[in-house]
């Protein structure tokens, strides 16, 4: 009832191809901003916010990094990974060799940096798809966690092999990495950097680019023939989606973490951000935040929950059940919506349109 | 110039001075390998059969030899009892994955059935551990890791066995397919789903034939390996050795899976000891998957592949 569009009359071009064409979905997205950016940082306490909601919020932007490559472009990664670590060895060297450069820069420009290795790695997908490709990415993953774990170059030197994040700020003393930071700075800032980050994937999947990447994905021998060219747009792809990953990486390494190993982004990481797109949803912007939710909660969810019903367990009983839960519910979720969470939210949308009418 | 010097003239020096010693690197390697076919095995059985890209497989290997060592050390069952008591729970597996995952999910894109078998992935791996614990088993199959010399050169016991060990196996799944009706229809179902569906063989059956071959092929993966490193979680992490194994050999080949096997190995050990201190060491952990990258730009299908042939 709430939800219906009748009477919502498009009078210009740009109504209609606005983002959200319908008054509810920008009442909606208004309501979800001022949650995220007046209400959590009020109502949350500060382990909510360093171990929950900056994770969720760097996963997210990882799991848009990969669903543009994956979910629009159609090129299966298991690099993500190693992507990430590339974006923060180079935001570590970035902020320490260059110590008067602002801290947004030194991350886009570990994004720069992240995306031309990403179109490095990305040059074989000319050649091969699908499995293949896959396989391939991992030679990206391997080697580059390989690079940053021998080299001592990329750690400064250091004996342990760990970077930690210098002190920086955004405007005078806000501090947003290093020991001064505080939590809610943290939170506000990458959660600033995210939705900037995922307006601009809405837009990019929405305009030529995108629509040359979701015609390669579909088929690529046909779009080529339409007058795609797949070099651009596999390697751009490639470039974009290396982007996102290494920005989310830096992150990880400089808010969330704060000093990081490159064993950090080993394979399982890049495991884990595909699950999160696949439960989310292939090519969505909102799946990839629905994914990451998912996942970032789903184990915490399963660790407290024994304690919660009152069963006493052992820690390493407990993560082992944990893995099964994990692996039993993946199936169960490509079973039931192979087409993931988002989907089930459109099947909702839908639904409610018609409400109380079936059909 | 050093560098240049470490990668293009000493190790050939080396190899010049010492031939013998490269000899007996490259029969580790080409050991090491067989070991590496036998987890690639069991991908290509069971994509040919099913097109499902099984990234399971690591984790098949793993539940099997957990079953296996679990009952003869905490039950003190026989060896060989146990090993047919594993080889009961592979199949039983078969059934279970048959009926609960790949029959809700026929017809589903490609992606959507690698996604599962990476959540069998973790079901196996809590699965097994819940009920064998997460501690490191040894397993002693009383065979003595220790050299023996043939013809000049120092040969590993346990490699041997293991590469003989593989021939057979591979040498009776040749024979299955090749012999008895159940392997035709395999190979009928391989060749075209819906042509092997008209002409009366049914599916589900052949699937879970399949995927019981490919849990037993994955049992005895599982004992060679486990006797080398140890009966532990990390063996999952060998199995990912095995991708590169198949781009080399191609999906649906299992001759190129044991090719690409032998390549993979003896590469990987031959880089590690020659040029392996010019990079900095360790360059075991990339080498392989660098090798099928730059190979797959030359010839995408793999060395015995089929051609891939795309229509619009």
């Amino acid at each position: 009832m709430l939800y219906r569009e009748t009477g919502q009359f498009k009078t210009s071009y740009a109504a209609d191809h606005a983002i959200f064409p319908i008054r509810q979905d920008r009442i909606g997205i208004a309501v979800i901003l001022a949650l995220a950016y007046v209400a959590i940082p009020l109502v949350a306490s500060n382990y909510w916010l360093s171990t929950i909601m900056l994770p969720f919020l760097i996963f997210s932007l990882a799991a848009l990094g990969l669903n543009i490559l994956t979910g629009y472009a159609g090129q299966l990664s298991l690099g993500t990974g190693g992507f990430m670590a590339c974006g923060a060895f180079a935001a570590y060297k970035l902020a320490t060799a260059f110590p008067e450069l602002h801290i947004v820069v030194v991350f886009a420009l570990a994004g720069v940096i992240t995306a031309g290795v990403g179109i490095l790695f990305g040059i074989p997908s000319l050649r091969i798809k699908g499995f293949y490709l896959a396989v391939a990415t991992l030679a990206a993953q391997f080697f580059l966690i390989w690079l940053f774990n021998r080299l001592p170059w990329f750690t400064n030197y250091s004996p342990s092999g760990v970077i930690t994040a210098p002190p920086r700020a955004v405007f005078g003393d806000i501090f947003v990495t290093g020991a001064q930071a505080t939590p809610i700075a943290k939170y506000l800032f990458v959660l600033t950097l995210v939705a900037v980050l995922a307006l601009a994937a809405k837009n990019m999947t929405r305009c030529k680019i995108g629509r040359s990447w979701m015609a390669i994905r579909d088929m690529d021998i046909a779009a080529e023939i339409m007058g795609i060219r797949p070099l651009t747009a596999k390697l751009s792809a490639f470039a974009i989606s290396s982007f996102y990953c290494g920005v989310a990486g830096a992150l990880w390494a400089f808010i969330y973490t704060s000093s990081v190993e490159a064993l950090a982004f080993e394979i399982s990481r890049s495991f884990q951000i595909l699950f999160m797109i696949i439960i989310g949803g292939l090519g969505s912007i909102l799946g990839s935040f629905l994914g990451a939710a998912f996942i970032v909660l789903l184990p915490i969810f399963l660790s407290n929950a024994p304690g919660l019903i009152g069963i006493d367990m052992h820690v390493d009983m407990v993560t082992h059940l944990e893995f099964m839960i994990f692996g039993a519910l993946i199936v169960f979720f490509l079973i039931v919506e192979p087409n993931g969470l988002a989907r089930l939210w459109q099947i909702a949308k839908e639904k409610l349109r018609r409400w109380p009418f079936p059909y | 110039m050093d560098i240049f010097n470490a990668i293009f003239v000493e190790p050939f020096v080396i190899i010049a001075e010492v031939p013998l010693f490269f000899v007996e690197v490259v029969i580790g390697g080409l050991m090491a390998g067989v070991m590496y076919s036998l987890v690639a095995l069991g991908f290509v059985l069971i994509f040919k059969a099913s097109g499902v890209f099984n990234f399971a497989q690591g984790a098949m290997v793993l539940f099997a030899v957990l079953w296996f060592t679990g009952l003869i050390d905490d039950y003190g069952v026989n060896p060989w009892l146990a090993f047919l008591i594993a080889v009961g729970i592979m199949i039983a597996l078969a059934f279970v994955i048959e009926r609960l995952v790949l029959r809700p999910l026929v017809n589903q894109a490609p992606i959507i059935l690698f996604m599962a078998t990476i959540g069998i992935t973790f079901f196996l791996d809590g699965f097994g551990q819940t009920i064998w614990g997460g501690n490191v088993r040894t397993l002693d199959l009383g065979i003595p890791q220790t050299p023996i010399v043939v013809g000049g050169v120092f040969v590993n016991q346990f490699d041997l066995f293991a590469a003989v060990t593989c021939g057979a196996l591979v040498a009776a799944l040749a024979l299955f397919f090749q012999y008895t009706p159940t392997g035709r229809a395999l190979r009928a179902v391989a060749d075209d789903h819906q042509a092997a569906m008209s002409v009366g063989i049914p599916l589900k059956v052949i699937w879970v034939i399949v995927w019981s071959v490919a849990g037993i092929v994955a049992l005895v993966a599982g004992i060679m390996w486990g006797s080398k490193l140890g009966v532990q979680f990390s063996l999952v992490l060998v199995a990912l050795k095995a991708l590169p194994v198949l781009i080399l050999g191609g999906f649906t080949s299992v001759p190129g899976a044991i090719v690409g096997g032998l390549i993979i190995g003896t590469g990987e050990k031959v880089a590690e000891v020659f040029w392996g201190d010019a990079f900095g060491g360790a360059i075991e952990d990339w080498f392989a998957y660098m090798l099928a990258m730059v190979f797959l730009l030359f010839r995408p299908q793999g060395l015995f592949g089929e051609p891939i042939i795309e229509r619009v």
